[in-house]
């Protein structure tokens, strides 16, 4: 790997984007050139059913949307797929996409001085006005630097000249985007729908005066006045030591506080209309069909539900249009409906039902991801066991009733068993068990609740299967940014490692239970970007020049490069990712709002710690979290109760009696399930 | 009963593997309201068999799929085809709209069930080779003296073991000429028995040996004893003479990349009935429908 290691200046190599190309703008003859050469070729060429293929006029702002990951993992993207679809249809916007491409195109690409490309008209990426990123990972940052690098742009704003494009990014991972502050010239908090066209409507009347010289800053400061649109290079941040003390707006235009957007009604944004159908295979290859968005379980670990509150439903009969129209129009024979909790959808019975019964749609598969274990039954399991060509995968999280109290993912051990049980008496052998160590109050007896769980699980199953096993898949915990958890100093990788140790001991001699875990230094390198400031920055610029680039991919994480940085940089590891958070700290992204009080927050960090849960409030009186009241709007739900089965987030058994929630299918149409 | 489906694969979807065709071709099926019979067992898959697997990044004017469909004794008419020419066109041209840009189908029929899959019957294939490195006299030269030669070793990868085969048997024609553009192009007609010999190790048993350049399948071919058959003829038959061939540009994008359709930007195709035929006049049809089928036994 030699050849990746690039020295520091790495940008420099590729200065002259403009010197050595010219005006080209369809890079293909060139680029088909090289794909003979590198892996997967297909990944490179776009031409999926879906693709739109804009005309570039002088209006127009050009949007390129990139997933700093490969085209595998980055196409099924639904945020990138719905901004792709809303922008194209602007009058005044157009959008084409980019992915990161893998190490061996990248190699050849510099050798030859191409350019990040777009996939529709394999255009220069320096030719958008803007290249906007989706971050859902942190691992990926150096991905973002090394896309920004092959566009031949500057990776830091500061540098950037008033030609440049506007590198902007959204997803999960920009509610702290402080360690990209310096890299990124803005960033959308939260829903991006109606975002997009406002920034578009800013950026249209910049590029209709010639982007005058000066006028970059000009731009972003008005584009600061959108409303969940943070531009970084507006604020200063002060430091006393290793402690912020102030972050302070510049201008007036900058918000003290950037609230993120929320849509009030899905119902308004029935996107993707024509969903990508790649030509190639791809992460989630099926039609993918939004049922809601956001989640209030309250799971104190999960930065997805805390940030993306309330819940907003899309109505049962647009799910059945987005579901048929989608099928006839892919050739797709699997549909996933997707949210944090499907089994939680008012209308799920109904639409499961409608779909495999549909006639149009021929012998279809429902993918229920995220479905709940505690509304996994039996019936449930009769009617998706045909679908096994995806395993079953169940998310306890942790090993002890004790220990979900603490995260507030309240099931019981009994509605584990019962759906493991469901499982493996409808024939399917192995399960996969999903669980994080590392949690706030831990002890060795919740960590060896996991074995005991997994082995309680195997015996259950060999009553009626003598093959029967379960994969216990133990990831090490990261405390996110807006979470009761972003107090908590996440463990040591010493300690996460010990943790492992001690399952890996006690599950030796156990037959039937395979083990897997993560790798506690990954889970460092997570860390340091989840709650890292703007300090990191140079961190991460360090990792990408030294070639960490695909540091998601365990072959290409390098745990001594990001060390090695850190100590290159006078950073302290420990103080970052280990140390637990006092309340009056002020946090990196104090400045920025998910909607979420930050006293009902540290209100639930009390309440994790004396292990006491909190119900759903979909169906109990509101806490005043703030993601409503702040903005004046209110869950979407239909159902005036919550599903029935299981304990119910209650901790005591609802489902006596009670209807099996999400029965149904006709015979030979499979429902496909990944419960969490 | 068994549909057997010709089609082209030119310009970018060259780029895609043999599984990422058969991908498309499942989802092409459904899209297009064929009803394909699924396989019985834990995980029901499509019944569709390909035939020799075309090496990613190559072209071809010449590949086939073999698609059981359901209702058994209904015949293509059961499928609302209305037996002969219009209906066999419509439908190739309703499967060309629910595939994407690159894929042409150029014949659809029934076929026997007892005709034996595409793999065991295909027994040699015309490539298409467009080379670099060598001039075309060194290139006419070193064919000669490949059809010469007592045997030609070659030393590939096999299943992680390298082995060493004498190809010289599979060279069943080769001959070198040259493009309008000046360059060096290879006609040569490989045999797959007991195993293809594909266009990259044809090239490395020649010498000196000419790095490839672009590389186009032709045809496949069922020879028994004297005669050589197509497993279907294309209704629109693009002519294989070398010459005429030359007349087309070999490495500048290739305009059948994007090929006309009616599909306006994100708009669903069209599903059902086969209702949007294009593709052929009812003469050619006629024409091409009544050789396509003497290649064929009934349906
Ligand atoms: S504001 Fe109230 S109802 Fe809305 S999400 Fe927060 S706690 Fe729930």
């Amino acid at each position: 790997m030699a050849a990746r290691r690039h020295g520091p200046g790495r940008s420099a190599e590729f200065g002259g984007r403009a010197g050595s190309l010219g005006s080209v703008t369809d890079l293909w003859p060139r680029l088909e050139e090289l794909l003979p050469r590198v892996a997967k070729p297909a990944r490179y060429i776009g031409g999926e059913d879906g693709m739109q293929s804009p005309v570039h006029d002088a209006r127009a702002v050009s949007w390129l949307l990139t997933y700093p990951d490969t085209y595998e993992i980055g196409l099924p993207n639904q945020g990138l797929q719905i901004l792709y679809e809303i922008l194209n249809e602007r009058p005044d916007a157009l959008a084409e996409r980019s992915y990161a491409p893998w190490v061996d195109l990248e190699a050849l690409l510099r050798t030859e001085r191409l350019p990040l490309f777009s996939l529709e008209s394999h255009r220069p990426a320096s030719d958008f006005d803007v290249i906007a990123f989706n971050l859902s990972a942190e691992l990926t940052y150096t991905n973002v630097l090394n896309c920004v690098d092959l566009a031949g742009v500057p990776v830091r704003s500061a540098d950037r000249a008033d030609g440049d494009p506007l590198v902007a990014a959204g997803g999960h991972c920009t509610y702290n985007p402080e360690p990209l502050a310096d890299y990124l010239d803005f960033v959308v908090l939260g829903d991006g729908e109606e975002a997009v066209g406002e920034v578009t409507e800013v950026l249209a009347r910049w590029k209709a005066a010639g982007k005058p010289v000066g006028g970059r800053l000009g731009a972003l400061r008005e584009l600061a006045g959108v409303a969940g649109v943070y531009v970084p290079a507006l604020y200063d941040v002060a430091y006393d030591g290793p402690r912020i003390v102030a972050v302070e707006p510049r201008f007036p235009e900058a918000p003290a506080r950037v609230e993120k957007r929320t849509v009030a009604d899905l119902a308004h944004w029935p996107y993707p209309k024509n969903q990508l159908v790649p030509l190639t295979e791809v992460v989630h290859d099926r039609l993918n069909v939004e049922v809601f968005r956001g989640c209030t379980r309250g799971c104190r670990f999960c930065q997805a539900g805390m940030i993306t509150r309330p819940v907003r439903e899309r109505p049962a009969d647009q799910v059945r249009t987005m579901v048929s129209d989608g099928l006839r129009r892919t050739g797709y024979d699997e549909v996933a409906l997707t949210s944090l909790s499907t089994a939680d959808f008012s209308g799920i019975e109904q639409v499961v039902a409608d779909t495999v019964t549909d006639a149009g749609c021929g012998q279809v598969a429902v993918a229920l991801p995220s479905l709940r274990v505690d509304a996994f039954t039996v019936g449930l399991a009769a009617q998706i066991q045909r679908a096994r060509r995806t395993g079953l995968t169940f998310a306890p999280e942790a090993g002890t009733w004790r220990m979900r109290q603490v995260i507030n993912k309240l099931i019981s051990s009994e509605d584990l068993y019962g759906a493991v049980e469901a499982a493996f008496s409808q024939g399917w052998s192995r399960v996969k068990l999903y669980f994080l160590t590392g949690l706030p109050t831990e002890t060795d007896q919740d960590t060896l609740g996991i074995a005991e769980l997994a082995r309680n699980c195997v015996e259950l199953g060999s009553t009626h299967r003598r093959s029967a096993s379960v994969t216990a898949s133990v990831g090490g915990f990261v405390p996110k940014p807006f979470t009761p958890f972003q107090w908590f100093g996440q463990n040591t990788t010493v300690e996460l490692r010990r943790k492992i140790g001690l399952l890996r001991g006690e599950l030796r001699r156990t037959r039937g239970v395979r083990l897997k875990w993560h790798d506690p230094e990954a889970t460092l390198a997570e860390g340091l970007a989840s709650r890292g400031d703007r300090r990191l920055g140079p961190v991460i610029e360090y990792v990408w020049r030294r070639g960490g680039t695909f540091q998601e991919w365990s072959e290409h994480f390098d745990s001594g490069l990001w060390l090695e940085a850190m100590a290159a940089c006078g950073l302290d590891p420990d103080w970052y990712t280990c140390r637990h958070r006092r309340v009056d700290e002020i946090l990196p992204w104090d400045h920025l709002s998910a909607g979420l009080h930050k006293d009902f927050l540290w209100q639930d960090w009390r309440d994790a710690l004396d292990e006491v849960g909190l119900e759903d409030c979909r169906w109990t009186p509101c806490y005043d979290c703030g993601a409503c009241t702040g903005y004046g709007i209110e869950h979407v739900v239909a159902s005036a109760v919550p599903p029935a089965g299981g304990s119910q987030g209650t901790g005591v058994s609802r489902s006596s009696g009670g209807p099996v929630p999400v029965a149904l299918a006709a015979p030979r149409r499979p429902v496909g399930a990944g419960v969490s | 009963m068994r549909l057997r489906i010709r089609f082209s694969k030119i310009g970018k979807i060259r780029f895609t593997s043999h599984r990422d065709t058969a991908r498309i071709w499942e989802r092409g099926l459904r899209r297009a309201g064929l009803p394909v019979a699924y396989s019985e067992g834990f995980t029901p898959r499509p019944r569709i068999s390909f035939g020799l697997a075309l090496p990613t990044g190559y072209e071809s004017e010449a590949e086939y799929l073999d698609v059981e469909l359901d209702g058994e004794a209904a015949g293509l008419s059961g499928l609302g085809i209305d037996g002969e020419a219009a209906g066999l066109s419509g439908l190739a041209g309703a499967l060309t709209e629910a595939t994407p840009a690159g894929i042409t189908v150029q014949a659809a029929a029934g076929i026997d069930r007892a005709e034996p899959s595409l793999q065991e019957t295909v027994t040699s294939c015309t490539w298409r080779i467009d080379v670099d490195g060598v001039d075309e006299g060194t290139a006419a030269a070193s064919a000669a003296r490949a059809l010469d030669a007592g045997e030609i070793l070659v030393t590939r990868e096999r299943k992680g073991r390298t082995v060493t085969d004498d190809v010289r048997p599979q060279i069943v024609s080769l001959d070198a000429t040259s493009t309008a553009t000046g360059g060096v192009r290879l006609i040569a007609e490989l045999g797959t028995k007991p195993r293809a010999l594909r266009p990259a190790e044809l090239l490395a048993g020649l010498c000196p040996s000419p790095r490839e350049l672009r590389v186009r399948r032709l045809r496949q071919w069922i020879s028994t004893g004297s005669k050589q058959r197509e497993p279907l003829e294309a209704f629109t038959l693009p002519n294989p003479s070398p010459a005429a061939d030359a007349a087309r540009t070999t490495n500048a994008k290739d305009h059948r990349d994007d090929r006309p359709s009616g599909r306006q930007r994100g708009e669903p195709a069209p599903r059902g009935r086969f209702a949007t035929a294009t593709a052929t006049t009812t003469a050619q049809v006629a024409r091409q429908t009544g050789r396509a089928r003497a290649n064929l036994v009934g349906s």
